[in-house]
């Protein structure tokens, strides 16, 4: 007798739909509740970024939600930094005690507070919070991420992968991955994968490992760390070669004509020729003469001291057929100037420099492992997926200048990119030689290419200048507008007198000068040892610096507990703010206990990072799903409240009260950055009824959680691709404030800025990098990428350390902060380095042996696994499984703590003495992006060692 | 595969058990056993405590003990639930012997039939046991022709040496059931032999190519586990003994469990103090034996899921 | 592979017992088919899996042993191995799910002594009855698949029940009415369907890209079918095409482009 089964149980009491934060990628979920209790998150099948589905980590998230790890009070420090011993205190205690710090930092120094936030996705509230603290020094992590990918991408085309663009999925025909393992983008790349593969689209992958996403591709390249560049560049060579490239297009949308002063030792060399106007010169094929391209009115974007100092970069005409501006301009040839200087379109020194012998696919598979045959094959198939499977799509559309196409030509070649090309110190040129690929292919927001998600494409760069410049911070002063940007010259560097940096960690110095997001990996090292300057307070959220957020951990534990001669700690204060015990905690003074995502608001803004997809913008929200049954307290909450209490302006009212009572709820609904612009775009307007600009709408947030806890729109199908050159596209995104002129976005295969840099390092100009610096930006700000080796402190030792060392993080724990929950840490709770065949042979290892991995800075100990499928020049392990003993919940002897190791504590935070003594940052001499996967080891096996464990062992947090 | 010792116990113990009610109740049966009140009650007694204490270990092995009651339901098709309703259906001729023999001093008429009874019962029990590993196709080291009759036999055996002990210390006297018992021994180490060599020789069920029909490919070699402990079916089926150990332990059990105690019992033939020690001794030595046997018995055995975990990887 | 022939062979079973309790092979056999050429070994399914089957709608919840111990194990009914196969230029990643095959000839229905395995008459589902089952384990034992798993704290065996309380609900919208790991998994990796019926998609689908059963050797007749990784595209390396090769890089092509890009123009 068959028993009978209920097959038809109520699932849920309740379904309330909020977005997942169990990474980056930001899909929406619905979360059943039974009994008051979260029971169940599934994919919200409506939501723009997922369309239903979750993923590993997605559907582990009410683990999160029950993890013993959370904090349940606010604590004050009572014993040394790194015991872990606290007390708990109550909330206005600790708001008071916050509130005090900031307050005395703000009257005196306002720069003396260093504000970063780790995985925040509120970036929007934070940023702004510190700007009208008034200090520069605030981030987010994207400097110790891929802030490489993201500056390289808004300095060439204004826009790059992941928030900001995407492959055109549905039409592609050829996919090419560079160096991801899992990323922002995560589900929507997996779902668009299933249908490559079903679709029969090749999809190459070019990545040392061969996991993930790169195990199902149909060809993985399996590179040597760090060569990508090279690689990239011998592809352009070979389409040069073989006369493969878009020339149409490269007129129509790009730099290539624009005009390059040849003046050497000049301060004019290596700049665009302009009229007197400012308007960058062509050459005019009919006439051989240079002409303006004719001039929009100049519009400085960003006002006040944001204002571009050097001219804007304008658009040119298209080679139209007929009309005032039809003209074909020519891409080769040298040219002399009215004023008698020479000048050659940028187009014929792309040329030349990829060209020449050091860009040969032989020189390329020297460095890179990829047979030259190999890198001739591939570009050959990214030529005929380009141009001879080419597609159009019936749909007509008007470009910027007026023109009517009847059809959209595609070229249906994709890419993507991310960590693996970016944390390297050569990730900034080999991300632009990237996106330069694409533009040569001419597959730029065309069908089955490259496409941008509104509000991308921004002009290039966005017209945003960081703020706190020598003098420009003042006690109880707001900054006077964001602390991050993008410089065009040296003008915007936050630099002294004598060059010295503004910011704690040397963002916007010489050191970095366009570290767009910061250098949060930097500030601790630097605070500590006052170099630049000490900080009064530092205030983190969710960034675990003690652990593996930094590289040098040893190293960053001393600076964070290290005192001067009386005593005091040299950093004196550290205010950190966590929902969970993560290894941060203990070495902070005072903590504020976050919530859980799942008990909170948050808006995912488009003044922020957004969730749009390609044909439209869309926004989201969280709702809090359950109340918190501890004492916390959102950190966005937390933060509107210290601003009232610090009375920022913009966070109190006329009378000195708090402008938003209601928390971050109402600060979402009701605060506007410009008239009529807030957190959110959707359901503005006292109707309800406009998008982008609009009144407060105080029902928004009803709607919101009425259409499932976002908002998306679609673009009319005539403003769906050329975004950047579409007159529909732009003035529609004019009207909604993405932009601040229908102008079009001219993508930048020669930026200038980086010459205006290398000018100043030659010498010219009025600031100018103190001479220990001047090698440097002369060698790394080339306005035309180039490949170098990515050698970190490893350089002149290449055979002391002949591996490459390189971490990724498992795809069921990307991007998740707290990832050590029941059901996720049973998946992964200890790691291995996993090495090469070959070199297990060479070194006699089987599998768990114990080895000695060994850098510069420091060895560490750990177990081997032998596989097939890594780069035999190369080991890796997987990121973050290593955790210290006595966090996070687990228990001490938790394997986590036994057996799993980080390769943080092997890579150097600082790179040996240079020249005068300086020791640099390891990281990318343009952005500042850490350079993570510069490691270089050494193995030996471990012989005769008594204690078969991991090394380095840190004390135990008593928990 | 896992040896649980819960298992190894029952097996063991019930299978002397067993053993021991069969050939108690054919001498009974053929009345070549006295109707012997104390023979009786030591004997009888012996087999049905270690028959029933078999049995209770046994279901400390299950996850719902209390539930045990259920598992005589499905004796058409499983040999599991075939043990269990042999195991009780056996008490009930053996209650009856015991009633007649142990308290009536009776071995005739109605319990000579309940004797005649017992024999196949019992005898069927162990099958049952035997057949409840045997018929387990994921697992080669059981899935053999010689799994059961090593279990049977060795049920004989081990109820054998029992039997030469209780009559041995009941009436002083075993007689020619040594030489009986001696054939048992060396017929079941000759089986168990056969059963080794046939284990060594038998083909790997599956390999990690077959497993995941990726074989077309190339060679299979697992990455990465599941998950980073072991989980349930690595911890009841990844058990696994080296060769080396095997080896050693194989040549303990031809010892203990046959050599030895097919020497020691000869001394039964005889009379005198140094016999009744030798027969004890012969018992506890195979006891032990029979112990590693079964441990063996487990421990050898290789389930074919394992080669999903990296088993039988080239 | 030792033993295939010699005297090792006289010991092997070559035909079972008859199995006597399952049913009549039911013409709706509803099973997953799984595509190992697009699991990219996300987890969805393991995790997704592991949370409906924790809310303890239809069974107690799969449980946790020392879930943040030093021994962190539990009861997970998908599990996904990751396998390298083959060596050199051909060699592939390949991420496996693991889960309950629904077997037409299920050995672990017929060695369960109390009849708390079964098989659905009406569907071929596979289940266990947690209010019968003892916890003897045997049923896991001949599993050749590793599908049953032991709940140690809940005392019965677990097993995937293919969502038996997802895909016949009716408090759920009919789109999801598809077992958890399918309805979460990203790249679309797993399909759930009428295996018995081969006008299914799924049946369509297996018969296009050849799927197959997992060790047919062992005679259980699943009902779930994996997918083959699909061939990879070309990846050799041709020889240039002799115009191709004519052109060289340095001065002298750059000219060449010179003069292509002008013609291009004019």
């Amino acid at each position: 007798m068959q028993p009978v089964v209920n097959l038809s149980p109520p699932p849920a009491d309740e379904v309330k739909a909020t977005t997942c934060y169990m990474c980056a990628c930001r899909c929406g979920i619905h979360v059943h509740i039974k009994g008051g209790a979260i029971t169940y998150i599934e994919g919200n099948r409506d939501h723009p970024v997922n369309k239903g589905v979750i993923c590993g980590k997605g559907a582990a998230g009410i683990m999160q939600h029950f993890s013993p790890a959370r904090l349940r009070n606010p604590l004050l420090r009572t014993g040394e930094r790194g015991k872990g011993q606290f007390k708990e205190i109550s909330w206005d205690e600790a708001l008071s005690l916050a509130s005090t710090w900031l307050g005395d930092v703000r009257r005196t120094d306002p720069k003396k507070l260093a504000f970063f936030t780790g995985r925040d996705q509120s970036q929007a509230l934070t940023g702004w919070w510190a700007s009208q603290f008034g200090t520069p020094n605030f981030a987010a992590h994207g400097g110790f991420c891929s802030v490489n990918m993201a500056a390289a991408g808004l300095y060439t085309m204004g826009g790059s992968f992941w928030e900001f663009g995407e492959p055109d999925w549905e039409r592609t025909k050829y996919f090419l991955l560079f160096g991801v393992a899992e990323d922002h983008a995560s589900n929507p790349i997996k779902i668009a994968l299933g249908k490559l593969k079903a679709r029969g689209v090749k999809i190459v992958s070019v990545n040392p490992v061969r996991t993930g996403y790169n195990a199902i591709a149909d060809e993985w390249l399996g590179i040597k760390p760090g060569t990508d560049g090279l690689f990239v560049a011998a592809l352009i060579q070979e389409l040069f070669r073989t006369q493969r490239i878009d020339v149409e297009s490269l007129c129509r949308y790009t730099n290539a004509a624009w005009l390059v002063v040849q003046a050497p030792g000049t301060a004019g060399d290596g700049l665009f020729a302009r009229d007197a106007a400012g308007a960058p010169l062509v050459i005019d094929r009919r006439t051989g003469l240079p002409r303006p391209v004719p001039l929009f009115a100049a519009r400085g974007e960003g006002g006040g001291e944001g204002r571009p100092q050097a001219p804007a970069l304008h658009p040119h005409p298209l080679p139209a057929k007929d009309g005032e501006n039809e003209f074909l301009p020519a891409l080769s040839g040298d040219y002399v100037l009215a004023d008698g200087r020479q000048a050659t379109p940028s187009f014929a020194l792309m040329a030349e420099r990829y060209m020449g012998a050091e860009y040969a696919p032989e020189r390329a598979e020297a460095e890179t492992g990829i047979p030259a045959a190999t890198i001739r094959r591939i570009a050959a198939e990214l030529a005929t997926a380009a141009f001879d499977q080419a597609i159009a799509l019936d749909q007509p559309w008007t470009d910027w200048t007026g023109t009517r196409h009847e059809t959209m030509t595609g070229r249906p070649v994709s890419m993507h990119a991310m960590r693996g090309v970016s944390a390297h110190s050569n990730g900034f040129h080999t991300c632009r030689l990237i996106h330069i690929l694409q533009i040569l292919l001419g597959s730029i927001d065309c069908p089955g290419g490259f496409r941008y998600k509104p509000p991308y494409p921004k002009s290039v760069p966005p017209a945003i200048r960081p703020m706190g410049k020598a003098g420009k911070t003042a006690p109880n002063t707001p900054l006077g507008g964001s602390p991050l940007g993008f410089p065009m010259g040296p003008e915007d560097l936050l630099i002294g007198p004598n060059g010295e940096p503004q910011r704690v960690d040397k963002a916007y110095s010489w050191e970095a000068p366009l570290a767009a997001h910061g250098l949060m990996h930097m500030v601790i090292t630097n605070a500590a040892t006052a170099d630049p300057y000490p900080v009064d307070v530092l205030f983190l959220y969710m960034a675990n610096m003690s652990w593996n957020s930094s590289m040098n951990v040893p190293a960053v534990l001393q600076h964070l507990t290290a005192k001067d001669e009386t005593g005091a700690y040299k950093i004196p204060k550290i205010i950190y703010s966590d929902a969970y015990a993560s290894e941060m905690v203990a070495y902070a003074d005072l903590i504020l206990p976050d919530t859980t995502y799942l008990e909170r608001w948050d808006c995912i803004s488009l003044l922020d990072r957004p969730i749009s997809d390609p044909d439209g913008p869309a926004d989201a929200i969280r709702q809090p799903v359950v109340k918190p049954d501890r004492n916390v307290r959102p950190f966005q909450e937390v933060l509107l409240d210290l601003g009232a209490r610090l009375g920022l302006p913009g966070f109190v009212d006329m009378a000195g009260k708090p402008k938003y009572p209601g928390g971050y709820a109402d600060y979402i609904v009701n605060h506007e950055r410009a008239p009529g612009i807030g957190p959110l775009a959707g359901w503005r307007g006292t109707d309800g009824k406009s998008f982008g600009r609009g009144a407060v709408n105080p029902q928004q947030l009803e709607r919101y959680i009425e259409n499932g806890a976002f908002f998306a729109t679609q673009l009319p199908p005539e403003a769906r691709f050329f975004k950047h050159a579409n007159k529909d596209y732009l003035e529609w995104a004019t009207s909604v404030g993405f932009i601040g002129a229908p102008d079009p976005v001219i993508l930048q295969l020669y930026c200038e800025p980086l010459q205006r840099f290398r000018l100043a390092a030659q010498g010219h100009g009025g600031v100018k990098p103190p001479e220990q610096h001047r090698k440097r930006i002369a060698t790394y700000f080339d306005p035309l990428p180039f490949w170098y080796p990515a050698a970190g402190d490893a350089a002149p030792k290449e055979d002391l350390y002949p591996l490459c060392a390189i971490t990724q993080r498992p795809m069921h724990m990307y991007h998740s902060w707290g990832s050590q929950n029941a059901w996720l840490r049973q998946i992964t709770n200890e790691n291995r380095l996993f090495i090469h065949h070959d070199l297990a042979r060479k070194h006699d290892l089987k599998d768990d042996d114990w080895v000695w991995l060994t850098s510069a800075t420091g060895r560490i100990k750990c177990q081997v696994r032998a596989m097939d499928g890594v780069n035999p020049h190369t080991v890796w392990t997987w990121n973050a499984i290593g955790k210290r003993s006595g966090t996070w919940g687990l228990d001490p002897q938790a394997p986590e703590s036994q057996k799993s190791f980080l390769l943080n504590h092997l890579i150097p935070d600082l790179l040996p003495e240079g020249a005068g003594g300086y020791r640099y940052s390891n990281s990318d001499p343009v952005t500042g992006q850490a350079a993570w996967y510069d490691l270089k080891v050494r193995i030996e096996k471990c012989v005769g060692d008594a204690a078969r464990e991991i090394s380095p062992k840190f004390a135990t947090i008593t928990p | 595969m896992h040896p649980a010792y819960s298992v190894i116990f029952f097996t063991a113990a019930s299978g002397a058990g067993y053993g021991l009610l069969a050939l108690l109740s054919i001498g009974v049966a053929t009345g070549w056993l006295p109707p012997d009140r104390t023979l009786g009650l030591t004997g009888l007694g012996l087999a049905l405590t270690l028959i029933t204490a078999g049995l209770l270990s046994s279901t400390a092995h299950l996850g719902r003990p209390s539930r045990a009651w259920r598992a005589f339901s499905q004796w058409r098709s499983s040999w599991l639930s075939r043990e269990g309703v042999l195991a009780v259906a056996t008490y009930v001729p053996a209650g009856i012997l015991g009633l007649g023999w142990a308290i009536l001093g009776r071995t005739d008429g109605v319990f000579a039939l309940a004797a005649w009874l017992t024999v196949p019962l019992a005898i069927a029990t162990v099958i049952a046991t035997g057949m409840i590993y045997q018929s387990l196709a994921t697992i080669r080291q059981w899935h053999q022709r010689l799994t059961t009759p090593v279990y049977l036999l060795l049920a004989l055996a081990t109820g054998g040496l029992l039997l030469i002990a209780i009559l041995r210390l009941t009436t002083g006297q075993a007689g020619k059931i040594v030489l009986v018992v001696q054939a048992f021994l060396i017929l079941a180490a000759l089986i168990k032999w056969l059963y080794w060599r046939a284990i060594d020789r038998a083909p790997v069920l599956a390999t990690p190519e077959t497993a995941t029909g990726l074989g077309r490919f190339g060679t299979v070699r697992q990455l990465e586990a599941p998950h980073s402990q072991a989980n349930y079916v690595m911890r009841e089926m990844g058990y696994s003994i080296g060769r080396k150990h095997a080896l050693t332990l194989r040549y303990a059990v031809l010892w203990l469990l046959f050599g030895l105690p097919c020497l020691l019992i000869a001394q039964a033939l005889w009379q005198g103090t140094f016999a009744t020690i030798a027969v004890i001794a012969a018992v506890l030595l195979a006891a032990l034996g029979v112990v590693i046997e079964r441990w063996l018995f487990f421990a050898e055995a290789e389930h074919v899921v394992m080669t999903y975990y990296g088993a039988g990887t080239k | 592979m030792r033993g295939r022939c010699g005297a090792g062979n006289f010991a092997e079973i070559r035909d079972d017992h008859t199995m006597t309790t399952l049913p009549t092979p039911p013409t709706k056999k509803l099973g997953l088919v799984i595509d190992l050429d697009i699991c990219v070994g996300c987890q969805a399914c393991a995790t997704s899996c592991k949370e409906w089957n924790s809310q303890g709608l239809t069974s107690a919840p799969l449980t946790d042993e020392d879930p943040y111990g030093d021994d962190p194990h539990g009861t997970w009914l998908n599990r996904v191995h990751t396998y390298e196969v083959g060596t050199g230029p051909a060699a592939r990643t390949v991420h496996f799910p693991r889960s309950c095959l629904h077997c037409e000839d299920a050995p672990c229905v017929t060695v369960c002594p109390t009849g708390a395995s079964y098989k659905r008459a009406e569907d071929g589902i596979v289940l266990v009855n947690p209010d019968t089952c003892i916890g003897c384990k045997l049923c896991s034992w001949a599993c050749p698949y590793g599908a049953r798993e032991y709940d140690y704290t809940d005392g019965v065996m677990k097993k995937c029940t293919l969502c038996v309380d997802r895909i016949y609900n009716e408090n759920l919208a009919e789109v999801d009415r598809v077992p958890a790991c399918v309805r979460a998994c990203p790249t679309g990796a797993r399909a759930f369907g009428d295996l018995g019926d081969p006008g299914s998609s799924v049946s369509k689908n297996v018969a296009a890209r050849g799927g197959y059963d997992l060790m047919p050797e062992m005679g259980c007749r699943p009902t779930n079918k994996y997918l083959p990784p699909r061939e990879k595209r070309a990846t050799a390396d041709p020889e240039p095409m002799p115009s191709l090769a004519e052109m060289a890089a340095g001065k002298a092509g750059l000219e060449k482009l010179f003069a292509w890009v002008d013609k291009v123009l004019s």
